[in-house]
């Protein structure tokens, strides 16, 4: 693993650093463990040395547990380095703090926004706290409000903010006092692309004009890709650094693309490639298949690219012709350096040994049906007249960004909340009428984990399996089956609660699937998840559809929009469009951007509806 | 079976959540014992080691034979003896003595000529209640002295005069702590199971669990049953250690019947989770279901009885009370425990209980639907 | 100096508007009070009046009739007669009356003199049977007929009638609240109770919330010192607190009459020695402890219980067991329900409420200063 670290490493390019400048910021082999309550020691940061500069924009990469969060702590004062020194502005971290924190901005993942005050107060409030002059206030609030587009909401209080402009708010009041280092953790997590665009805006804008240094983590590869400098941490050492160009460089002629046709969907395409030997990525993007190389095939010669076509191909038992070359993308660097451990991708069950098998019942051939569906609490209309339709064996995703009202129209198809009108027919009946029986052919994965922690794996399964009729020797195929496809066999007898991030989430969905439903509803099942383990879900999603399993998805992550046959974007309660990946691109499809991406669709589908 | 077998997994699980986790498991055991321990030993109204100064100015044998008449009685700690009246008022207002009795000089010569002679008794009244037991402890020694004092000739009396005998019936020796630890367990229990079902559906809705349940195939009968179970068999047990502790160890007497114990003690709980899972499926989240099991506490458990009796409430509060569950229970208890109540003579604490569990229990089921937002 | 009061208003500003948006603090803080002072005022009280006895008189002389009838004027009770010992037991059993008196048939001829003989045959028995399961009232009941008897027999006396007075009787003195009214001892006990409510449960649950939902953590990376943290978050909840104790001063004095004759400004002084170290408990608990649920449960088992049930508020403690007093010694509560009972009662008697006052201030500096040392500029 080291000698790949070495061989990626890219050191800072002199013509860029502004030498003459010292660092912002400077980590001198930092390290950093935490006591768990076993006495066990988890080091979260081990030896990690890196320098900030100003005026331009560092990202910080990696999976999570990779020492993202710690890091930026750390150097916020918030936590004590174990071992080596964080330097701030010159100053120590650990014995000039306060001084530290009043010239430097910090936004945590879950910012400190009082939700019970408004927008203005929490201005004050930071601005109090930060002691900036009453003279010169008035004047850097109106900046920061011009700047975030906060100004018609001073009145509001911040609970009542959608999910953007509630970072917006936060990143304002990190601003308050004009930082000479910017520290952001995560800053655009759950936010509408929309929002996201705005956002990083007003941070180059705050490089370029105030000359700070911004230190931001980021889940979002794509973001990365922006940066000036990006730092890719894992399992809490510095594995690579330099700029997204010097990324991207080594990865010429390891990423092509492969286009579906008549014999292959896309989607066929991606479960035949992703986790085999030797690809170290395979995503849907635009509808195609990008798939990225692990390494280059024979570094000796310049033919990397036929070599790498033909092995596609040859997975794909179709010509090489087929297959053509992308422009490589910091994400395709990235998921190339990341050594994979036990987040092995598996390769769903194939069909021998399909599983089950849904039962075509009831003549309906539509699983799911509203009509003018409508939920309105009090004053506010969460969800407008929504009309969709979902076809048996097909993957439909509902998508839009925090607060769109995914969420509500997901409960009201559970029947975990009562619709104000409208019409919801779920397998041919209305859940919140029907007996508890109708809901036993469903399998539900709710946003956060919601199994019992306390519990241990195997006590989870059993309750639920009985929960849904299984007993006796049919339960214990089913664990079986759940604990081999979900590699949770070694957690069996842990408690739920105590499982890693990325096991929680397979827990979940094992658990979903227990019962072997006809019809899966999966809220938000990757959001805070890092980009592996969104990419292992999705591969086992694709393989139960496969299987014939209808499955209903929610997500905010506009490409993984790509994954589902059919779709429905929601913005603000409304529907915005429906249909495929490709017809819903073709809405944004223009002149300038012949191949837009999701992300471009829902900016564009959004512009008409912006206030 | 079907139902069965889901009711049974649900039962199980609810089981193990509280025993599995540290928290719950520690407030179903550990403080419900202490706390009965101690309140048992400090929730009481008799007096002992009650501080007194004497000011005798008879200085006589019999005032001497009186004061070792209080002295005798073990009730009373002599904490000095008073030269002259100024030292009386800087005694009681220092908290120095909470009784000052006070013997004139005449005492002895007055009884022996035949006259009535009186004691002064300066009670401090910061604590009412003290001073009134305290001075009733002293009228009883009084009494006793005046007998002696006649039959052995000590004074003269001739003319006859009224005597109190007094009988107590259930509680011969007016002991307060059969009265308050008879009773003690019931509101500990009621504690216990209040807070466990306060927080069992709220938990579940603050960890998304809730939804699982709501979404899995059980139905709400289902779901309030598997929800009831751990904060009846918690209780009941809770209730029966009371119960046995309050016999075995503080030897309070039990005089009714075991079934009439069951049964008041069973009916009482069932109410207390009905209430409990009323708050809990009113409540998003763990903070808002044990405020608001300590609203429906303080108020229930100040006007129960436990400690001061239903009778001297006003009658608007007396006819509020009689929806009061924990009312109920204490009663129940006494009758039971001192008075030797079966079945049948408890029956009239047992039936609202019964009332109000049919319309707390049904509501909470409705509300686990309809509250999910 | 402007930064650090410009810091300290920010954080008081916002303590304030938080307070006023939350109805949990609003619950806490205003209603909890009120509903206390309501039960207490109305609903507890350890006085007797009208209770419902069952006189029995087998004597059908002139005095037994006097003394009934003076039974029946009294105030403590509502008499209902019997004309049988039998019927008089089942509506004790019934729980239609809470004792019996009895007067034998030959009441009055021993009063009289008829019946002379030598001894306690010179004494005229009044039985008395009462319902002992409430120890306590059973013995306030006793003791009004005592009274009863012995206020006739000297109205005897003095009309210079047959019966004598007894030789040696007590004159009763019950300083500070001469009618021994029980409000007057419940409600300054109270206002211990209602600031333990404000001064622990409430700033636990506040600053443990914060820690919840990630504002501390933004807190903390201003340039805020851990003074200001402890002052901003003391001063909010100080004013409350003493508003709490105000309130019910203002209620108690005036709806429920319980007189008050210490001086405002010990008042004032002392409440805030005890609110200071209640607040400093729940911020010591609060930084010790980021979990709402937890800090909530150990403040009402470590602050709320022992308010009630250790402190004298109801049960006299120097009557409890040794070791039950020597823990009482833990709790600040004693000290302050020690200290209202004297400010009320009373007045400002020095020696009383001096050593009370100087525990009180160590406790307040205790707590404050360790709430001071485990509070934390870092998230460890």
């Amino acid at each position: 693993m080291n000698s790949s670290v070495s061989s990626v490493s890219v050191a800072l390019t002199t013509k860029d650093t502004g030498v003459e400048t010292a660092p912002l910021m400077h980590a001198d082999r930092v390290c950093k463990t935490f006591d768990t309550p076993g006495g066990k020691k988890i080091p979260a940061l081990d030896g990690v040395s890196l320098k900030i500069f100003q005026g331009r924009v560092t990202g910080l990469v990696g999976a999570d547990g990779a020492g993202k969060t710690t890091l930026i702590r750390i150097a916020a004062g918030l936590l004590v380095p174990t071992a080596g020194q964080m330097t701030l502005l010159g100053l120590d971290s650990v014995d000039h703090s306060l001084e530290i924190q009043s010239r430097v901005g910090y936004m945590p993942q879950k910012f400190g926004l009082y939700q019970d005050l408004t927008v203005i107060e929490n201005l004050r409030l930071y601005a109090d706290l930060q002691g900036v002059a009453l003279k010169t206030r008035h004047d850097r609030f109106d900046k920061l409000l011009t700047m975030t587009d906060l100004a018609p909401y001073t009145k509001r209080r911040a609970g009542a903010l959608s999910g953007g402009m509630k970072q917006k708010l936060g990143l304002a009041c990190a601003l308050v006092k004009s930082p000479e280092l910017l520290l952001l953790d995560e800053p655009t997590v759950g936010v509408d692309p929309v929002s996201r665009r705005e956002l990083w805006k007003i941070v180059y804008d705050l490089v370029e004009k105030d000359r700070i240094g911004v230190l931001v983590s980021t889940a979002y590869l794509d973001e990365a890709q922006r940066c000036d400098q990006v730092k890719v941490l894992h399992q809490g050492r510095l594995l690579a650094q330099g700029s997204p160009d010097s990324f991207t460089a080594g990865m010429q002629g390891r990423v092509f693309l492969a286009a579906p046709d008549e014999q292959m969907r896309a989607r066929q395409i991606y479960t035949r490639l992703a986790g085999q030997e030797g690809i170290a990525d395979a995503t849907i993007r635009s509808g195609r298949v990008r798939v990225v190389l692990n390494s280059p095939l024979s570094p000796e010669n310049g033919n990397n690219q036929e070599t790498g076509k033909q092995k596609i191909a040859s997975l794909l038992n179709r010509s090489a012709s087929t297959i053509t070359t992308a422009v490589p993308v910091f994400e395709d660097a990235f998921m190339a350096l990341i050594p994979r451990g036990d987040a092995q991708l598996h390769t769903p069950s194939t069909d021998q040994d399909k599983p089950w098998t849904p039962e075509p019942s009831s003549g309906e051939d539509a699983a799911v049906i509203t009509n003018n569906l409508c939920k309105k609490f009090g004053d506010f209309t969460a969800v407008s007249n929504l009309t969709l339709d979902v076809r048996r064996g097909e993957i439909f995703g509902l998508l839009g960004p925090n607060g769109a009202g995914k969420s509500t129209t997901f409960r009201m198809l559970c029947g975990l909340l009562p619709a104000t009108s409208g019409e919801i027919r779920v397998a041919g009946r209305n859940l919140r009428r029907s007996r508890a029986k109708a809901r036993a052919r469903l399998g539900y994965m709710a946003q956060q984990f919601s199994l019992y922690g306390q519990l241990s794996v195997k006590e989870n399964f059993k309750f639920f399996g009985r929960a849904y009729g299984l007993s006796g020797k049919q339960l214990k195929i089913r664990m079986a089956w759940a604990f081999a496809e979900f590699g949770l066999d070694p957690w069996q007898d842990k408690p739920a609660g105590a499982l890693p991030g990325g096991y929680k989430q397979r827990l979940s969905m094992a658990t979903a699937l227990l019962h072997e439903p006809d019809i899966l509803f999966l809220d938000e099942p990757t959001s805070g998840v890092d980009p592996f383990a969104r990419r292992e879900f999705w591969l086992r999603i694709n393989g139960f559809a496969e299987q014939g399993v209808t499955v209903i998805v929610t997500t905010h992550f506009m490409e993984e929009a790509e994954y589902c046959d059919r779709m429905v974007i929601i913005s603000r309660g409304k529907t915005l469009a429906m249909g495929t990946p490709g017809e819903i691109r073709s809405l944004a499809r223009t002149p300038e951007n012949p191949d837009p991406t999701m992300d471009d669709a829902f900016i564009a589908l959004s512009q008409g509806d912006r206030p | 079976m079907q139902t069965l077998r889901r009711l049974s997994a649900l039962i199980l699980k609810e089981f193990l959540t509280i025993i599995k986790d540290p928290k719950s498991r520690f407030v179903v055991i550990v403080p419900p014992i202490i706390q009965f321990f101690i309140f048992s030993y400090g929730a009481t109204f008799d007096l002992e080691n009650v501080r007194y100064a004497v000011f005798d100015e008879s200085r006589s044998v019999l005032s001497r034979s009186f004061l070792a008449d209080v002295e005798g009685t073990g009730r009373f700690r002599l904490t000095g003896y008073l030269e002259d009246a100024g030292q009386v008022k800087q005694t009681i207002d220092n908290e120095k003595a909470r009784l000052v009795i006070h013997i004139g000089p005449r005492f002895e010569e007055r009884l022996q000529s035949g006259r009535s002679v009186q004691i002064q008794v300066i009670a401090d009244g910061r604590s009412p209640n003290v001073a009134m037991i305290a001075i009733g402890y002293l009228g009883t020694i009084v009494e006793n002295f005046n007998r002696t004092l006649l039959e052995q000739g000590l004074a003269q009396g001739s003319r006859p005069g009224l005597a109190l005998v007094e009988r107590a019936w259930f509680n011969e020796n007016l002991s307060s702590r059969w009265f308050m630890v008879s009773a003690l367990g019931g509101v500990i229990s009621t504690v216990v199971v209040m807070i466990l079902t306060s927080l069992s559906v709220a938990r579940e809705r603050e960890f998304g669990t809730f939804d699982q349940l709501l979404v899995a195939p059980f139905s709400p009968v289902e779901i309030l049953v598997g929800k009831s179970m751990p904060g009846i068999v918690f209780g009941m047990l809770d209730a029966l250690i009371f119960a046995g502790g309050a016999v075995l160890w503080f030897h309070i007497p039990f005089r009714g019947t075991v079934s009439a114990l069951m049964v008041s003690l069973l009916c009482f709980i069932i109410t207390i989770v009905g209430i409990g899972l009323l708050v809990s499926s009113l409540s998003t989240t763990m903070q808002q279901g044990l405020l608001g099991a300590f609203l429906f506490l303080m108020p229930a458990i100040t006007l129960s009885g436990l400690a001061t009796p239903v009778e001297n409430m006003p009658m608007w509060l007396q006819q509020a009370n009689m929806f009061n569950p924990v009312r109920h229970i204490i009663t129940a208890l006494r009758r039971i425990f001192l008075e030797g109540a079966d079945l049948g003579t408890v029956w009239p604490q047992i039936w609202p209980l019964l009332i109000m569990a049919c319309v707390t229990l049904p509501l909470a089921a409705w509300l686990f639907r309809r509250r999910s937002v | 100096m402007t930064r650090f009061f410009m810091r300290l208003f920010g954080v008081l500003r916002k303590e304030t508007l938080q307070i006023l948006r939350d109805p949990s603090s609003i619950i806490l803080a205003l209603v909890m009070p009120l509903v206390l002072l309501i039960i207490f005022g109305y609903g507890v009280s350890l006085d007797a009046e009208h209770v419902p006895m069952v006189l029995v008189n087998n004597d059908k002389g002139p005095m037994s009739r006097e003394l009934a009838a003076r039974f029946a004027g009294s105030a403590n009770f509502k008499i209902k007669t019997a004309g049988s010992m039998t019927q008089a037991q089942s509506l004790v059993l019934a729980r239609k009356a809470e004792g019996i008196i009895i007067l034998q048939n030959n009441f009055t001829a021993i009063l009289g003199g008829a019946a002379a003989g030598t001894g306690t045959g010179y004494l005229a028995p009044v039985q008395v049977i009462i319902n002992g399961t409430d120890a306590n009232r059973a013995r306030l009941i006793e003791g009004y007929i005592k009274s009863i008897g012995a206020k006739w027999a000297s109205m005897r006396v003095a009309r210079g009638q047959t019966a004598m007075a007894p030789l040696v009787s007590i004159s009763q003195r019950i300083w500070f609240n001469e009618a021994a009214i029980s409000r007057y001892f419940l409600i300054p006990g109270l206002i211990t109770l209602i600031m333990t409510l404000i001064g622990i449960l409430l700033t636990a649950l506040v600053i443990a919330r914060e820690w919840e939902r990630g504002t501390m953590e933004a807190m903390l990376v201003t340039p805020l010192r851990k003074v200001d943290i402890l002052l901003g978050k003391t001063l909010p909840y100080y004013f409350l607190g003493m508003f709490g104790m105000g309130m019910s001063v203002v209620v108690g004095t005036t709806l429920f009459g319980v007189p008050f004759r210490g001086s405002v400004g010990a008042l004032v002084g002392l409440s805030s020695l005890f609110l200071l170290t209640c607040l400093g408990f729940g911020l010591f608990l609060s930084a010790a402890i980021r979990i709402q649920f937890v800090a909530a449960q150990i403040s009402i088992v470590a602050g709320y219980l022992p308010a009630f049930f250790l402190s004298g508020l109801i049960f006299d403690l120097e009557s409890t067991p040794k070791f039950i007093q020597i823990i009482s010694y833990i709790f600040p509560a004693r000290y302050f329900v020690t200290i209202a009972h004297t400010l009320f009662a009373a007045g400002d008697v020095w020696p009383v409420l001096l050593p009370n006052a100087m525990v009180l201030a160590f406790m307040a500096f205790l707590f404050l200063g360790l709430a001071y040392r485990k509070m934390s500029k870092r998230l460890e």
